[in-house]
């Protein structure tokens, strides 16, 4: 754990309030699951803070990420507010998407958090669809693209990863492998465990990090970037890491042991993390206490934000499925429940 | 007006759209080098180069998802799928991505993305390579669904994809890539989508032909004129969606009969879907049930007299109008 140096005091705060602000933040949408505020499916990052954390550290505020059905902890660390982040997870119109895409679809454009995304594997091609943008139009953003261990397993990984070695894309895949594509532990769904080198045969480099550690996490990613923007190589990065909570709301876990998730509990990454920074004197205990309470206080300003949002007016169902244009005739859709249905001349 | 080829003005569109706008760029499978499996892109790379006339792998569902991404972030990606029989591989990128990716973020973003595939039976190709697919892409909220049966709809009408901010399905056909036709000269010609053509005027019955079946149609309509005293008027409808609705009411209206012609199967067909919408808004129009003429319900078979024997031809749709006059036994005597 304490093999590389720590950041920059300022740096190392930063990171720890924004674990911090994850952890609470995915408790209380557990919680307001469970009083049916939050609808569908809820997969919490709750163990895989350092991961998030580590890896949007290492991206430029133009760098595009993108991630899979579990992404609040990625909204959070991009920089998108709690508080729309728990709307959408609300269905409310304030939240990132006006409430159309809930848990699993965040999305900020903005902050080029380019979008959690239902389907495993689906989001891969996609990222690599960033990286041909930005070789196109000559410029040195990159991409971060995380998925789970499960995904490496689907057509899209093999296909992309061929397609960005082949026209030399500037994307990072990070694989986070929490053990677990949702109840099959990984031994179990992959042949090849050591996920780093699944890309290899593709002609894309793998790198491991402790995804338990956000140090690691940070210094591998920034170095896959690296690699990624200059030399014009996609990397492949294994993230081991370990999901505290099931893998949605409604996992009672009956494959894994009490004592296994014990074991891995004692390498809760905040905890360390934040032991570490009192160890090394960055801050102290009173200062850990402040930031855990700041961490609550903002939960509670998004639950109070979000409770306070209303839900999207039905007349606005029909937002968006279109980008409606004057040139179009004729009927977007025959759908005669729609508002206007939906026909181009008139609403325009 | 100059006389081409249906791949030509296919060529010449891409051409124009490539000049015009720098963040247009070609990918498909053998679409550079090899200039396209059915010639469409050929002569594109020497002129435009492999930046934006990319070969890819035989990969469809992840060029379909990098045009997407590319699309989300600035591009005007055209995808070229060899058939549309291989678009199955890509269905979930065209519907659970290129589709909804728009809607479910709130319109954060827009995918300005064209999937250009032939489809079509005729060439003895058998179950997997003779798919008429419409319908299925019809049903998605979110794509637009072009059907060009000439020369210069497919000129015109790629064009308009291509300019278009929606995820537009462009489906050509095999069998109509070496047909001749007039194709405008103004580089400023494009066919707006949702504006059907009437390629006959009629007033007795109303016959609407999907894809190559416009063609099939308006053979049949000068058969029924010559020697059945029958005028139809023939529509092409050129996009399914957007669907010029009125167009077609109208002529319903007027001629207080309908025959749907498409190449695809029946169950949940396009005829099946504009049957309904005639029955909804136009039934106090009609003296008789809306007919459909249909591929048959079975894969496509390889024999080639059975083949023929599972898309509609002239006959059928001559048939099938007949009925709609009061002759129904003897048409299905046939």
């Amino acid at each position: 754990m304490a093999d590389r140096p720590l950041p920059p005091p300022e740096t190392a705060i930063n990171w720890f309030k924004s674990m911090t602000l994850i952890r609470r933040f995915e408790e209380r949408a557990g919680e307001q699951y469970t009083r049916a505020k939050v609808g569908g499916f809820l997969h919490l990052a709750i163990g895989e803070e350092a991961t998030i954390v580590g890896a949007v550290a290492a991206l430029r505020p133009t760098d595009y990420m993108i991630a899979t059905y579990r992404s609040h902890g990625q909204a959070l660390a991009r920089g998108s507010e709690p508080g729309r982040v728990m709307a959408e997870l609300f269905g409310r119109v304030d939240g990132l998407c006006r409430g159309r895409g809930g848990s699993m679809h965040m999305f900020d454009l903005e902050r080029r958090f380019m979008g959690g995304f239902g389907i495993v594997g689906g989001n891969l091609p996609l990222a690599a669809g960033f990286g041909l943008s930005s070789d196109y139009l000559g410029n040195d953003d990159a991409t971060l693209c995380q998925f789970g261990d499960g995904a490496s397993n689907q057509g899209t990984f093999g296909e992309t990863l061929n397609l960005a070695a082949l026209w030399s894309l500037p994307v990072v895949f990070m694989v986070t492998n929490n053990q677990f594509g949702m109840g099959t532990s990984l031994e179990r769904h992959s042949a090849q465990t050591d996920l780093q080198v699944k890309g290899e045969g593709f002609g894309v480099p793998g790198l491991e990090c402790d995804g338990m550690d956000v140090i690691d996490t940070w210094a591998v990613t920034e170095e896959a970037l690296r690699i990624a923007r200059e030399e014009r190589q996609p990397v492949l990065v294994e993230a081991l890491n370990y999901r505290f909570r099931g893998h949605s709301i409604a996992d009672p876990e009956d494959y894994r042991s009490a004592e296994e998730v014990l074991e891995w509990s004692k390498r809760d990454p905040l905890l360390t993390f934040g032991d570490r920074l009192i160890a090394e004197g960055v801050i102290n205990e009173q200062q850990r206490e402040a930031i855990d309470l700041e961490a609550i206080a903002t939960v509670d300003e998004a639950v109070a934000f979000a409770d306070a949002s209303p839900e999207p007016e039905p007349s606005s169902l029909y937002d968006d499925v279109y980008v409606l244009s004057d040139e179009v005739r004729g009927w977007y859709s025959a759908d005669h429940r729609g508002a206007g249905l939906q026909k181009g001349e008139e609403l325009c | 007006m100059a006389e081409m080829r249906y791949r030509e003005a296919l060529n010449e569109a891409l051409t124009e759209e490539l000049e015009r706008d720098p963040n247009v760029y070609l990918m498909g499978q053998d679409i550079s080098v090899f200039g396209g499996a059915f010639k469409v892109t050929e002569g594109l790379m020497d002129r435009f180069g492999e930046k934006r006339i990319r070969d890819t792998p035989i990969s469809e569902n992840t060029i379909v998802g990098i045009g997407v991404g590319s699309a989300m972030t600035g591009l005007r990606p055209v995808i070229e799928l060899m058939t549309i029989n291989f678009s199955l591989l890509a269905l979930d990128q065209i519907i659970n991505h290129a589709a909804h990716v728009r809607y479910m973020f709130g319109g954060q973003v827009s995918v300005p993305l064209v999937v250009r595939m032939p489809q079509g039976a005729g060439h003895q190709l058998g179950p997997t390579h003779s798919h008429s697919f419409e319908a299925l892409y019809l049903h998605v909220p979110g794509l637009l669904v072009a059907v060009p049966s000439t020369a210069a709809d497919a000129k015109g009408l790629l064009k308009t994809a291509i300019r278009d901010d929606n995820p537009v399905i462009f489906i050509e056909h095999e069998t109509l890539y070496g047909q001749r036709g007039e194709v405008p000269d103004d580089p400023d010609f494009t066919v707006p989508f949702g504006l059907a053509a009437i390629r006959r005027a009629g007033s007795d019955v109303t016959i609407i032909g999907i894809s190559r079946m416009a063609q099939t149609a308006e053979c049949a309509a000068e058969q029924l004129a010559a020697e059945h005293g029958i005028e139809a008027e023939v529509i092409d409808p050129r996009t399914l969606r957007p669907l010029d609705l009125d167009t077609i009411l109208e002529s319903v209206a007027k001629t207080n009969r309908c025959v749907i012609v498409e190449e695809g199967w029946p169950h949940g067909g396009v005829g099946a879907n504009l049957a309904a919408l005639i029955g909804e808004q136009g039934f106090d129009d009609l003296d008789a049930p809306v007919g459909r003429v249909t591929g048959v319900d079975a894969p496509m078979p390889y024999a080639k007299n059975l083949e023929q024997i599972s898309f509609p031809h002239e006959q059928q749709v001559i048939e099938a109008t007949l009925a709609l006059f009061g002759d129904r036994k003897r048409a299905l005597r046939g």
